[in-house]
């Protein structure tokens, strides 16, 4: 077991060195650069455009600059934005509390959600209602997130007006800041309204930001299901007399929840990535929009560091679900 | 079940909500805003959005533009004097004016010529040690409008007057004196950041004089400010200003109608007609300050004869271009360089008629038979879309024997290579101006100086260069508009461009919203605005 994690550690690192080259590389290959994006309509004259490269190291070879951002990575030194002049490691721990706690609810949301309806699907399996959870699911993997926001946005608050629009909170509550999570802050502030207004702003970008996973876990559990529902041991367990209750639950469930458990570790990857979108439609304040708006801006240190720190967090959360993986699978734990 | 419970909560949490707002009696205002600001420094940064934020709501400056327009009035000046020679001016301060009070300064003075010294000096002086007080500070601003190059020095006389001595003179100069990068800072919390080691917080917990002052920014979602009690022109009715930051505009535009914004700047052009047909909002529209314009490049042949610059503006139909890119109104044909809300504009001068049949001729005459068109991708104010304009200029030349093929490129590439002293072709392009002086479009866009800059048609023309440069450092404002009247004259003759519009700029407010006022500058002010409960 603890050859097998360390074996798993070892790759992460050609891992990373490959995600340094591609998140320099990437924001280098767009066209323009930070110089002429922060000089906007004005346009910057070739003297001082030469002068502000120098400024910034820009004017250096390729490799240099590189080896100089690693330099620095390697001193714990994630580069200070060129937009907002503030270190990049500030802004992301003070975005990230936003996008966790957004990709949290959304998880559970699809987990609460779809699980049982993977569950239901096997069971009464090419029924009608296997048929429309399926064709639900289906729909809801295929939906583009940007719509998707703005059509629960338009309908919801707009015609209904039940759900505020966009934020993490009604302006008037002015909670400071203490783990990042609105929730906890506002509980931690003793403000119970606030506590329910916070929670009123995550219901239409929970929904947004879980459809994908829902649709995907509810898609892996049904066959997942259905492949353990076919095994001789559940024939056995029926044989024997259990109630359905129990060879669902103990034998078919347990069983079938190994290839589920790894499916929503990797849809961290997908919340990451709805998130730029979701963040960006609901005016979440999360690194995802901070993503956004870097790459527009071209700013090249938080982009380069952004992308690092969140294929990082991708990488550790894959992990972690390759060791839970094999602490619920014994056929691997036994290698 | 689990989705039922959440909508129990949140009704809960609407309805205490609801309770805790009666109880408070500060009247808030919410602006939905477009982009999280860079910093609060305005000195420091380019961006509207951030000059919204900053210098038009914290800040104050010697002097300010009125509002709603483009015209000088003072400000922290009362008034001032500018020498026969044009190269002094000598502000005199309004007296017991307050700088504000916060959670992290309290004031000891007064404002004085001190502050305005260091406003200055931090900007172009290389050992002040606020030049260099962020780790990549370029002073943008402060550069791209030249003012190295005219400022010889910043000196206080007294406490109450300051003195600016130009290296030569320079009319536009007292409009730059009321743009954001000119607001004044106080020296006295600078010393004291400077002293207790964070000067970087000049940045981040701004003190300044303005209209509201600074209460807390959370990254990338709220600012909050509250009225400035002592605010020399006299304390705000709004308590508290909120700025909610929504880049989206679809967003922006629900916000709005669902009451939980108040104002908001630039819907989707597209959403226009639905929003004005709301009864509920109030959208106000005015002429931007810009133009669309596209550059011949005349030192290139076929366009360096003027007759032919002529004929291709007359075979396109530039009503068609506007009425297409800008579905149901939102720009007018542009005439001149400068839009009609600016002072010196010349209504007299008459624009290139649209007229194929003689165009054609022109142009087979000159044998004109193929050009390069420019287009990029982006949205621009004036022009929302590049190629779509592009599109049907090619076919109005088509129509007049000409063969024109689109090159399209991404934006800052695009502009890079459209400079090019030998670029071929014509290029589609535009601007926002920055301080509403005429100098600011003329000398920026078409100066001799400008070329391998701003001046894409590579045009310097004797005549026109010499009204700009009399008018630039003339400073009675009846004989600029003069010589400007007579520039927009040679620029029409020689018509080195297409001019194609002015765009209308929008904003939206809610109906509760009384006193707010677009800006042709661009900008978004609170000072004066008051919101009924």
């Amino acid at each position: 077991m603890l050859r097998y994690i360390l074996n798993r550690l070892l790759l992460i690192v050609p891992t990373l060195i490959g995600i340094t080259i591609c998140a320099f590389a990437f924001v280098r290959l767009l066209p323009s650069d930070p110089i002429l994006a922060l000089a906007g309509e004005h346009g910057v004259s070739p003297e001082r455009y030469a002068i502000l490269q120098h400024k910034f190291g820009f004017d250096l070879p390729l490799w240099q600059q590189y080896l100089r951002y690693i330099w620095q990575l390697l001193h714990g030194d994630f580069g200070i934005s060129i937009s907002t002049q503030r270190p990049v490691m500030t802004e992301f721990l003070i975005l990230f509390p936003a996008t966790l706690e957004l990709s949290i609810c959304a998880i559970v949301l699809a987990i609460a959600l779809g699980v049982p309806a993977g569950i239901f699907a096997a069971i009464k399996r090419g029924s009608w209602v296997d048929q429309t959870l399926m064709g639900t699911a289906l729909v809801g993997y295929s939906m583009p997130i940007f719509w998707w926001g703005l059509l629960l946005i338009i309908f919801f608050s707009g015609i209904l007006g039940w759900t505020p629009v966009s934020g993490r909170i009604a302006v008037q509550y002015f909670i400071k800041p203490v783990t990042g999570f609105m929730l906890i802050d506002s509980l931690v502030a003793g403000n119970r309204a606030a506590f329910f207004s916070a929670l009123h702003y995550l219901i239409l970008p929970t929904i947004v930001l879980g459809t994908i996973p829902l649709a995907v876990i509810a898609r892996q559990t049904r066959s997942a299901m259905l492949e353990v529902l076919g095994e001789d041991y559940v024939r056995t367990a029926r044989a024997k007399g259990l109630s359905p209750r129990r060879v669902l639950g103990l034998h078919a469930f347990r069983n079938a929840l190994i290839p589920v458990v790894t499916t929503i570790g990797l849809q961290v990857g997908t919340l990451l990535a709805g998130a730029i979108l979701t963040e960006t439609i609901f005016s979440w304040p999360g690194i995802g929009k901070w993503m956004v708006d870097s790459i527009s801006k071209r700013d090249y240190a938080v982009v380069q560091s952004g992308l690092l720190l969140i294929a990082l967090i991708v990488m550790a959360v894959n992990l972690l679900v390759d060791v839970l993986y094999a602490a619920i699978n014994p056929r691997i734990r036994a290698q | 079940m689990y989705l039922k419970h959440i909508m129990k909560a949140a009704l809960v949490g609407v309805s205490l909500a609801a309770l805790a707002g009666a109880g408070a009696s500060a009247k808030s205002l919410v602006y939905c805003s477009e982009a999280s600001p860079a910093n609060f420094d305005p000195g420091t940064t380019t961006g509207g959005n951030d000059f919204d934020a900053s210098s038009r709501t914290i800040y104050s400056r010697l002097v300010e533009f009125v509002h709603g327009g483009t015209t000088v009035e003072p400000g922290l000046a009362d008034k001032w004097e500018i020498s026969d020679d044009g190269l002094t001016y000598t502000f005199h301060l309004h007296p017991g004016v307050k700088f504000q009070t916060t959670s992290f300064f309290t004031p000891t003075r007064d404002m004085n010529a001190d502050d305005v010294v260091f406003s200055f000096e931090r900007q172009f002086k290389q050992d002040n040690p606020y030049f260099t007080y962020l780790p990549n500070l370029t002073w943008d601003y402060y550069q791209g409008m030249d003012m190295p190059k005219y400022v010889k020095s910043v000196e206080k006389v007294d406490d109450l007057t300051v003195k600016f001595t130009l290296t030569e003179p320079n009319a536009p100069m007292l409009a730059n004196l009321g743009m954001d990068f000119a607001s004044i800072m106080s020296k006295e919390y600078a010393d004291a950041l400077l002293k207790a080691g964070t000067p970087e917080k000049l940045s981040t917990e701004p003190v300044g004089t303005g209209p509201f002052q600074f209460v807390d920014y959370q990254l990338d979602s709220v600012i909050r400010y509250s009225a400035h009690p002592d605010y020399y022109k006299g304390k705000q009715k709004i308590d508290d200003l909120i700025f909610a930051i929504t880049p989206d505009a679809t967003t922006r535009m629900q916000k709005v109608i669902s009451g939980e914004c108040d104002v908001m700047p630039y819907p989707n052009p597209a959403d226009v007609a639905a929003l004005k047909a709301n009864p509920d909002v109030v959208v106000l529209e005015q002429a931007g300050l810009n133009i669309g314009y596209m550059s011949y490049n005349t030192t290139q042949p076929p366009f360096d004869k003027a007759e032919v610059r002529h004929a291709l503006n007359m075979a396109i139909n530039k009503q068609a271009i506007i009425d297409s890119l800008f579905a149901g109104g939102g720009a007018t044909p542009a005439v001149n360089l400068i839009p009609p809300t600016m002072w010196s504009y010349n209504k007299s001068v008459q624009d290139d008629p649209y007229d194929p049949e003689a165009a054609k001729k022109v142009l087979a005459a000159n044998n004109v038979t193929a050009i390069d068109l420019w287009a990029s991708d982006r949205f621009r104010p004036y022009n929302p879309s590049f190629q779509r304009a592009a599109e049907l200029i090619q076919q109005d030349w088509a129509a007049v024997g000409v063969t024109a093929t689109i090159k399209t490129l991404e934006w800052t590439e695009y502009r890079k290579q459209g400079k090019a002293k030998d670029r071929p072709g014509a290029f589609q392009i535009g601007w926002t101006g920055d301080n509403g002086d005429p100098d600011n479009f003329f000398a920026t866009l078409f100066s001799c100086s400008a070329i391998g800059v701003s001046n894409y048609s590579s045009w310097c023309n004797k005549d026109f260069e010499d009204l700009i440069q009399k008018a630039k450092v003339t400073s009675d404002i009846a004989e600029r508009t003069k010589l400007y009247e007579e520039a927009q004259v040679v620029f029409k003759r020689e018509a080195p461009a297409f001019t194609l519009d002015h765009s209308q700029v929008y904003a939206v407010t809610n109906k509760k919203v009384s006193g707010f006022m677009m800006d042709p500058l661009g900008i978004h002010r609170f000072d004066g605005v008051d919101k009924t409960e």
